[in-house]
């Protein structure tokens, strides 16, 4: 089986919905905010009561015109809206307002870099505005099902992706990339678990060197990186089995199950074949003045791949190393912060992405929480640089920082922590260690280079770890050939 | 003289001169509804106790010599205006428990200039109908002859008005609801440009038609209700942010050099001759005003009721998707699951006009059939607007009769509706141009009204109201009062 699936290739297209991170819905004053009680958050507008109209939330324009800029694409203007005409308890008019002839977003592209550090580029077809659905909560009742509209309304846009991601980990990549991007913008907080960034996939396979798509399947409900990269392989894997014993695959939606690491069919209640779209006749088509889409275009911030590069360029990174910090905002502005205190660009990549983030990773923090400041941390490595303290006292020092909030400087000078640099110090330091090791010395006299370290070892031991270590290598070597 | 034999600008003018006071107006009104309207049925719901404390405010802030604009005036409000903690019906068995949790624009702007609320007006179900007859809570009576209907969708409104069970009524208007009861019952109605008057809060049937008028004893009874319900709302997109000008003061303007266009293709269509010779007659009225009369050709009018049975019905067909049984309204019993709620409260709770309409229109939307059908409708759309515009290019406004006869009686055309929808013929044109039009009366046959409409160009009302007044101050059908 293994052998044969190297003779076919999948062709994937995700539809990425993110929620935008407004303070009101998208054609209501209704609060968006997420885990408020039941309905408590559904205005009249989200009920639809009878006889009420939407008004778009002028600031989703903004955002979405942001987006289209980083993905290098079209603004449509005028953009209009469409209704999405469908029934289910959680859709309070029976139609979704979303956008189909004119979205505002159309024709752009995302690069993303593989495995092998190539760099592939995706076409991006459109992204539309439209609103979230509520919610239908089975749980709770017997016999009966609860609906709770505070997500009704909340403004969504749909990234929809060309057909030409060809692996589940080039999805991931596609979908890290999007993630990035909107945190980048500050158009929403992305995250999964909340549903704030969702993903369909849609999967079809075919034998490789074909051009004719295969049949392909949606696979919807998928909330996290990790379960997109399995619910592809298994839709993968299924479709091509399938096909080998001689079965078609119908075109479907499937969902996720991430227990049994499973899809399944959704049964065909639970979604509309004919959504009867058709312009919005409650809202005129919406006009962009350049004059607007110039203000957003001002006001875009620096983007991670613009980032990249600076850091490549500025303070000398490598391609790893830039590219792991850009990946997350918030990450990549602390680091910057770390090294305008330290001046030591290369020790401050080091030391964010080694001891600080493994400490953030121990005690399950974002890094906003960190019990280490940027401007902490950055003295810190200054202190190292400045060769106040050797790198091996800078850990334990880190440790006291994050346990006690205190300045670096606080506690190395509690505690007494300086460099010996004192060369006289040093020398007598030395001497001892060398009359101490008699036998040692007389074997490293006759040849036994490997010794040096041992020394040097004995030295720093002796010091507590506080002397200089280029001072002690300097004076051993000399003391060491009497 | 009786107080409901006033109209509203009298009345108004009594109120300030303190003739008489609000409470007794209105009581006048309300004693006036319980003694005639069983016969009639205009009313879903009277709204007595809240109409004597309005007008007693009323009468207070006139006492202290600080009255609001139209204070103390009793109005009647068709039932697909929500009312915030009042039954809002639209005249469908669907909501026929609907107590609405707020007030739609029209209707509060008429409350904050004082305004009493009598009730609210029976209604074709969701707006669907020319006669009256869909409505969930009856049909209404035209109070000319109760075997005879009042028109519709806006009957009730017009029939309230027509027996004087108000001095005048809110009324919405998709493809003739208000100009065709306007005439059926002798009454003066406009249509407003769409988007003059807000949408917010009136219950949709095909929003790109919809839109809020009132029916009124006279154009200038219109004038001053037109003042206070047009103008810009936030809450509605489509509404028209633009000036409104003093309809009282446009009405006064001179007739005389206007140029009325009449629409050959409008007097091609089938009409009995008492329509053509009313119609004649009026035009005559208007010639010796001093107007200008010019034929002018409309080419597209076949394609006016196809367009509108495509578009309105596509329209209503998500419109009406809210009524699922889930969150208000009608909800069928003991339902098996979410799909047996749905089929079984929508069959429940839509009449048969309704249904039919949903059908249709989830037909014209539906995938293979959008092309053929709403695009299309669209298309033709658009040249029904240009004949309008290349009319408007030589002419002021566009007189035409506003209906193809005189009201018909109940159950005539009931179960055939191509008859029926033939009623909106002249009326529909100028929703799908999104233009005004009114109505006013310029005759009658066997003692049932008819009625004239003239349509104009985009946010023209007061041209109007201006020659319907002119017309009023020359003719007397408007003062004609039914027997009741």
């Amino acid at each position: 089986m293994d052998s044969k699936k190297l003779d076919w290739e999948a062709v994937i297209g995700l539809e990425v919905h993110v929620q935008l991170s407004t303070k009101s819905k998208l054609f209501s004053g209704a609060s968006t905010n997420f885990g408020a009680l039941p309905n408590t958050q559904a205005c009249n507008i989200d009920l639809a009561m009878p006889g009420v109209l939407p008004v778009l939330n002028e600031e989703v324009l903004k955002m979405a015109v942001k987006l289209g800029i980083a993905l290098n694409a079209n603004i449509n203007s005028p953009t209009s809206f469409a209704r999405k005409n469908y029934f289910y308890p959680d859709s309070p008019k029976g139609y979704q307002i979303s956008q189909m002839d004119k979205p505002i977003v159309e024709s752009g592209y995302l690069d993303i870099e593989l495995e092998d550090e190539t760099v592939k580029r995706i076409g991006v077809t459109r992204a539309h505005l439209e609103e979230d659905a509520g919610k239908s909560l089975h749980e709770d009742f017997e016999g009966q099902s609860g609906i709770d509209l505070n997500r009704a309304g909340t403004p969504l846009i749909e990234i929809v992706s060309e057909p030409e991601i060809s692996t589940s980990a080039e999805a991931v990549a596609y979908l890290k990339s999007i993630h990035s991007i909107i945190r980048y913008l500050e158009i929403s907080d992305g995250n999964m678990a909340e549903g704030s960034m969702r993903c369909d996939a849609n999967v079809s396979v075919r034998k490789k060197g074909t051009t004719k798509l295969g049949t392909r399947t949606e696979t919807k409900n998928v909330n996290s990186f990790r379960f997109v990269e399995k619910a592809i392989q298994y839709e993968i894997n299924r479709q091509i089995n399938e096909l080998e014993s001689g079965k078609t695959i119908t075109q479907e939606t499937r969902l996720y199950d991430s227990q049994a690491n499973t899809t399944r069919p959704m049964r065909s209640k639970e979604y509309a074949n004919d959504y009867r779209y058709f312009p919005e006749p409650d809202l005129l088509p919406v006009i962009l003045e350049k004059e607007f889409l110039e203000s957003v275009s001002k006001s875009m911030p620096e983007l991670p791949n613009e980032k990249r590069l600076r850091f490549q360029e500025n303070y000398e990174l490598n391609d790893y190393d830039s590219r792991l910090l850009v990946a997350d905002r918030e990450l990549a502005n602390f680091f910057e912060e770390v090294v305008k205190k330290s001046n030591s660009p290369k020790l401050s990549v080091n030391w964010v992405m080694g001891e600080f983030l493994a400490e953030l990773n121990k005690n399950n923090l974002p890094i906003n929480k960190s019990k280490i400041s940027a401007k902490q941390l950055g003295t810190l490595i200054a202190r190292i640089e400045d060769s106040t303290i050797s790198g091996k006292i800078a850990k334990d020092v880190f440790e006291k920082m994050w346990s006690s909030s205190k300045d670096a400087d606080e506690i190395i000078k509690e505690e007494g922590l300086q460099q010996v640099t004192d060369l006289s110090k040093i020398e007598s330091m030395v001497e001892k260690v060398i009359n101490d090791n008699p036998d040692q010395h007389q074997k490293y006299l006759s040849g036994k280079d490997r010794l040096f370290g041992f020394f040097v070892g004995q030295v720093m031991k002796e010091s507590q770890g506080k002397a200089n270590p280029s001072q002690v290598n300097e004076i051993l070597k000399k003391k060491l050939k009497k | 003289m009786e107080l409901h034999e006033l109209t509203l600008k009298e009345q108004l003018e009594g109120l300030k001169n303190l003739n008489f006071s609000s409470v007794e107006l209105t009581d006048h009104y309300l004693k006036r509804i319980k003694a005639i309207d069983p016969d009639i049925n205009s009313y879903i719901t009277v709204t007595e106790e809240l109409a004597l404390s309005q007008a007693k405010e009323a009468d207070t802030r006139y006492n202290n010599n600080n009255p609001l604009d139209l204070d103390g005036i009793p109005l009647a409000h068709k039932d697909i205006f929500c009312t915030e903690n009042i039954l809002t019906t639209c005249g469908s068995k669907m909501l026929s428990d609907f107590i609405a949790p707020y007030s739609s624009t029209v209707v509060s702007k008429f409350i904050e200039k004082g305004t009493v609320m009598l009730g609210k007006t029976n209604m074709d179900e969701f707006a669907m109908g020319s006669s009256n007859e869909t409505s969930y809570f009856g049909p209404v009576k035209n109070p000319w002859n109760k075997e005879y209907v009042p028109g519709g969708s806006s009957g009730g409104s017009a029939a309230c008005v027509a027996a004087r069970l108000a001095p005048a009524a809110t009324a919405t208007d998709t493809g003739g609801s208000i100009r065709q009861p306007a005439a059926l019952c002798g009454l003066t109605g406009i249509k407003p440009t769409y988007g003059r008057v807000s949408r917010y809060g009136m219950i949709a049937f095909a929003s790109s038609l919809d839109q809020g008028g009132v029916l009124t004893r006279s154009a200038e009874d219109a004038a001053i209700l037109m003042n206070t319900m047009s103008g810009y709302d936030p809450k509605d997109s489509t509404s028209l942010n633009v000036d409104v000008p003093d309809f009282t003061q446009e009405i006064d303007k001179p007739i005389s050099g206007i140029k009325i266009g009449l629409p050959i293709e409008f007097f091609d269509q089938e009409m009995p001759d008492f329509v053509r010779k009313a119609t004649n007659e009026a035009i005559d009225v208007f010639k010796e005003l001093g107007a200008e009369i010019k034929e002018i050709s409309f080419p597209n009018i076949d394609l006016s009721l196809p367009v509108y049975y495509v578009l309105a019905p596509a329209e209503c067909s998500a419109n009406l998707s809210r009524y699922d049984g889930v969150r208000y309204g009608y909800r069928c019993e003991a339902p098996k699951d979410i799909e047996d709620l749905y089929m079984r409260t929508r069959e429940e709770g839509f009449g048969s006009e309704v249904k039919r309409r949903i059908l249709i229109g989830t037909y014209a939307l539906s995938a293979g059939f959008y092309d053929a059908y709403y695009l299309k409708a669209q298309k033709c759309r658009r040249l029904i607007a240009n004949d309008f515009q290349e009319a408007f290019n030589s002419v002021d406004v566009i007189l035409s009769p506003t209906t193809p006869g005189t009201s018909f009686k109940a159950g005539e055309k009931t179960n055939d509706p191509i008859e029926m929808y033939l009623q909106d013929i002249f009326t529909i044109p100028a929703n799908l141009a999104g233009l005004p039009g009114i109505s006013f009366p310029c005759g009658s046959h066997k003692d049932l009204p008819l009625g004239l409409q003239l349509v104009g160009n985009s946010l023209q009302e007061g041209k109007l109201l201006m020659a319907a007044h002119h017309f009023q101050k020359t003719t007397n059908w408007h003062k004609k009062m039914p027997k009741v």
